[in-house]
């Protein structure tokens, strides 16, 4: 099983989810996020006290998948996040030893 | 109820503006051949209340509440730190409650009855000898409204104006300290100051007693609305009050940007239509110096909103809706002391100078001297009240379309030559004398609590926030 993280941009979060439904992801899970890459902060101002933000708001999606299917989820993302400009995001993937659906006690691919 | 017919002839409002043809149309003598009656007696004067004018006073009334409650809350309230919200719309609604509470004691007695020319007697503490059949003095020849409406209306004046001293020290404040602070001011600086600018003996009685008035109504200085009682008393009380209280822990070190501009918008928004009851109500009466007072508000706030929209797209290259909004205030406090004597398009030429100097304060000046003023209390109110005070002189001279002045030493009143220079120099010295006197007892009085009570909470109570400190509660549970 492996589990992939992608941090992109908000606004292509249902493209994502739906490029992750059809290679048949079951379920994920979504946060709101801040960080910063290569993509500048922000500059703020209010009434001329300006604020520059390094942190750009994104959204992380976290999806565990068999491991045969971990290459299609990648690409899946990496075409329906992408915009071309900086600030796209970042795609990572990691191995997992374990996982439980809590309802029936069922593990690994099975709980997926 | 007989007894109680005391006629309140020692009232009044603010200088009149009303253009003398407007004198021949409204009161009810012209009906007569015989002419305005002198000094009329008290159940003479009831006779000569106009139910439009009542209404229009208690409407009036009402509108000025909205712009403290909700309006100057949510303006205030959105432009601090989520943590601290509760802390001003408390700061703000108490004030509110306990200067009404003050007024009716015996604020309006120390403002708005015969005294010396610095402030006024105690004859009316408790609303002695007030009835639903005694009145208060309009601006014309033998119009009267009722006296309840003009206390009414009058004491959401005092209202507002210590709940606007709050923004320049927000966030860094004891609460108790700050209410004891709002009685002794209300009490020491504003009543005089209301009594000084505001109180003479009214149209019907001046010609017989040309001294019975306030210091400043007595050098002529015009202010309508109250450019110098309200926004120059508040906003240099509030630049005294960040000075000696300190700067906020983490000014300039850390980001402390608004938590909700929405909220500012809305307050923003109904402080506006709530300033039509402050400047078109100051006219007392329903008649065309009221449609104009609320004309020349309309078109100045607007005005002024434009230009810091304008300045900002310039100088920052995006104009932000808080600077829209800052300029929309800017341009109404500036208006506040003109709203009855100038034109609509001299009222649009003082929105724009007066956001243009508001928004180099706030921006520039304040940056350069490094005093915390939260939510610019000096650089919109005193500022802008300032700039409006002075160029009142200008803007209400008839040749350039304005309402001059009327002389009520004379009976029937009559219109008076306008000297333009003379006018701007009095309006100077009105100036002057409210920063001396509101700045010095405001000074004193922030000493004497901070050496005494205190007034800043604790530095870890203003880390974690006045709302669960102070008030035991969070603006926001999600």
């Amino acid at each position: 099983m492996k589990l992939v993280i992608a941090i992109i941009k908000p606004f292509k979060l249902d493209e994502v989810r739906e490029a992750l439904t059809t290679v048949g992801v079951a379920g994920m899970t979504v946060s709101e996020v801040k960080g910063f890459g290569r993509q500048k902060g922000q500059t703020e101002i209010y009434r001329g006290a300006e604020y520059s933000t390094n942190m750009v708001p994104k959204i992380k999606i976290e999806v565990v998948c068999a491991s045969d299917i971990a290459d299609r989820v990648v690409e899946a993302i990496q075409a329906a996040a992408n915009t071309g400009a900086i600030g796209d995001g970042k795609i990572f993937v990691l191995d997992v030893g374990q996982a439980v659906r809590i309802r029936t006690g069922e593990t690994d691919d099975t709980a997926l | 109820m007989g007894g109680l017919m005391t006629l309140s002839r020692k009232i009044a409002g603010g200088a009149g503006a009303l253009a003398a043809t407007l004198l021949t149309t409204a009161p009810a003598w012209a009906q007569g051949a015989a002419g305005p009656v002198r000094a009329p007696g008290a159940e003479a004067a009831v006779a000569m209340i106009n139910k439009g004018d009542t209404s229009w006073m208690l409407i009036s009334a009402a509108l000025v509440l909205m712009m403290s409650i909700p309006g100057l809350a949510l303006f205030y309230g959105g432009l601090v730190r989520t943590k601290n919200m509760l802390s001003v719309l408390m700061q703000v609604f108490m004030i509110v409650s306990v200067a009404s509470l003050v007024w009716v004691c015996w604020g309006y007695s120390l403002a708005f009855t015969s005294g010396n020319a610095f402030v006024g007697g105690l004859s009316k503490a408790f609303l002695a000898g007030v009835g639903p059949t005694s009145v208060a003095a309009t601006f014309s020849n033998n119009v009267y409204v009722p006296e309840y409406a003009f206390i009414a209306f009058q004491m959401t004046f005092a209202c507002i104006t210590p709940a606007l001293i709050v923004g320049a020290f927000a966030e860094r404040v004891k609460f108790t300290p700050l209410l004891i602070f709002v009685v002794l001011w209300l009490t020491i600086v504003y009543f005089p100051m209301a009594h000084m600018v505001w109180y003479w003996a009214g149209p019907d009685f001046l010609a017989d007693a040309p001294t019975d008035a306030g210091l400043l109504y007595g050098w002529g200085a015009l202010d309508f609305a109250g450019g110098t009682v309200v926004h120059i008393n508040a906003g240099i009380a509030g630049l005294v009050g960040c000075l000696i209280i300190g700067k906020r822990h983490g000014y300039k070190s850390e980001p402390m940007p608004p938590h909700s501009l929405t909220m500012t918008m809305i307050g923003a928004s109904l402080l506006w239509v709530g300033w039509f009851g402050f400047n078109a109500g100051s006219n007392l009466e329903a008649n065309g110096g009221a449609a104009l007072a609320f004309v020349n508000t309309f078109v100045a706030t607007a005005a002024a909103a434009v230009a810091w929209a304008v300045i900002e797209q310039i100088v920052h290259k995006k104009p932000s809706l808080l600077g829209g909004v800052s300029g929309a205030v800017a341009g109404l406090v500036a208006i506040t002391p003109a709203a009855g004597f100038a034109a609509p398009m001299t009222s649009i030429i003082l929105g724009f100078v007066a956001s243009a100097v508001c928004f180099f304060f706030v921006t520039t000046v304040k940056n350069k001297l490094g005093y915390d003023d939260t939510l610019d209390v000096f650089g919109v109110h005193c500022v802008g009240g300032i700039i409006g005070a002075i160029a009142t002189g200008i803007v209400a001279d008839p040749s350039l379309g304005g309402q001059g002045f009327i002389d009520y030493t004379s009976f029937p009143s009559v219109a008076g030559k306008y000297d333009m220079a003379a006018q701007v120099f009095t309006q100077i010295k009105a100036v002057v004398l409210t920063l001396v006197l509101s700045g010095g007892v405001s000074a004193v009085l922030f000493y004497g609590i901070k050496a005494t009570m205190g007034l800043r909470p604790l530095l870890e109570v203003e880390v974690e926030g006045l709302d669960i400190n102070e008030h035991g509660e969070r603006a926001y549970n999600y």
